[in-house]
């Protein structure tokens, strides 16, 4: 399935600069595993050293968020749309 | 990173700023940087903070020693930023009786590429401001020259 994934401006730089890559995938994960085998220095921005989504990287198919779906496992089918938002966190020590 | 860029603020933006913080003390204020960044002759890359878009905290569970932002503050900062012909660029917050410099938790949870403006406020009282990038393998957090300006529009 063709699926378009949109860079968020943070990771264009590892991107090639693009704002958006297209990927065939069946799933949310299967495009995520393709966009970082493609480029390599999104993997650790995007993902824990155990290969987990890290907790600020939010992850939209068609404007739903994954969480509410099947995660990782969210079916995806041609013409979809998958947004990385990212949301900001920090603080003291 | 390469010619890390040097961030260029007005001083009536760096003083909102600093406001935000006084005005949010004892909690960590926060907001977006909207600006552009510009390439000049000798491939230096110079970050120009234009506008601000102050945001709500929402670690209301712990606003002392902690801010975040939603992805959907996050798309609303950069649907103003369209709005005003810019782009978010970075973000900024204040570290209530903290130095201005990142913590562990700030770099836990950096993006690359942003700027990471932090304003030390002692007793309600702005101190140190200071901008900082993470680094591209996500060890360190590189320490981004502030220049007081005024840039162009």
């Amino acid at each position: 399935m063709s699926v378009k994934v949109i860079i968020p401006t943070p990771l264009r730089v590892y991107a090639g600069k693009a704002d958006s890559i297209d990927v065939s995938a069946k799933t949310v994960g299967e495009a995520l595993g393709q966009l970082t085998s493609k480029f390599g220095d999104l993997r650790k921005h995007l993902f824990t050293e155990e290969g987990k989504l890290r907790s600020f990287v939010n992850v939209y198919v068609n404007d739903e968020d994954i969480r509410y779906l099947s995660k990782e496992n969210t079916p995806t089918k041609d013409g979809d749309t998958i947004s990385i938002v990212p949301s900001i966190a920090g603080g003291l020590p | 990173m390469a010619n890390a860029a040097q961030l260029k603020i007005s001083p009536e933006l760096a003083d909102k700023i600093r406001a935000h913080g006084a005005q949010t003390y004892p909690h960590e204020c926060c907001g977006a940087l909207l600006g552009r960044d510009t390439e000049v002759a000798d491939r230096r890359v110079y970050r120009e903070i234009h506008a601000l878009h102050p945001l709500v905290n929402r670690r209301d569970d712990s606003p002392s020693n902690r801010f975040s932002l939603t992805s959907q503050d996050v798309l609303d900062a950069e649907k103003a930023a369209r709005q005003q012909g810019l782009e978010v660029v970075g973000w900024y917050h204040s570290h209530p009786d903290h130095p201005a410099r990142p913590s562990q938790f700030d770099r836990d949870h950096a993006w690359p590429w942003y700027s990471y403006i932090i304003v030390s406020v002692a007793n309600r009282i702005p101190e140190e401001m200071t901008s900082w990038r993470l680094a591209d393998d996500r060890t360190e957090f590189e320490c981004e020259e502030i220049g007081l300006q005024r840039v162009a529009s």
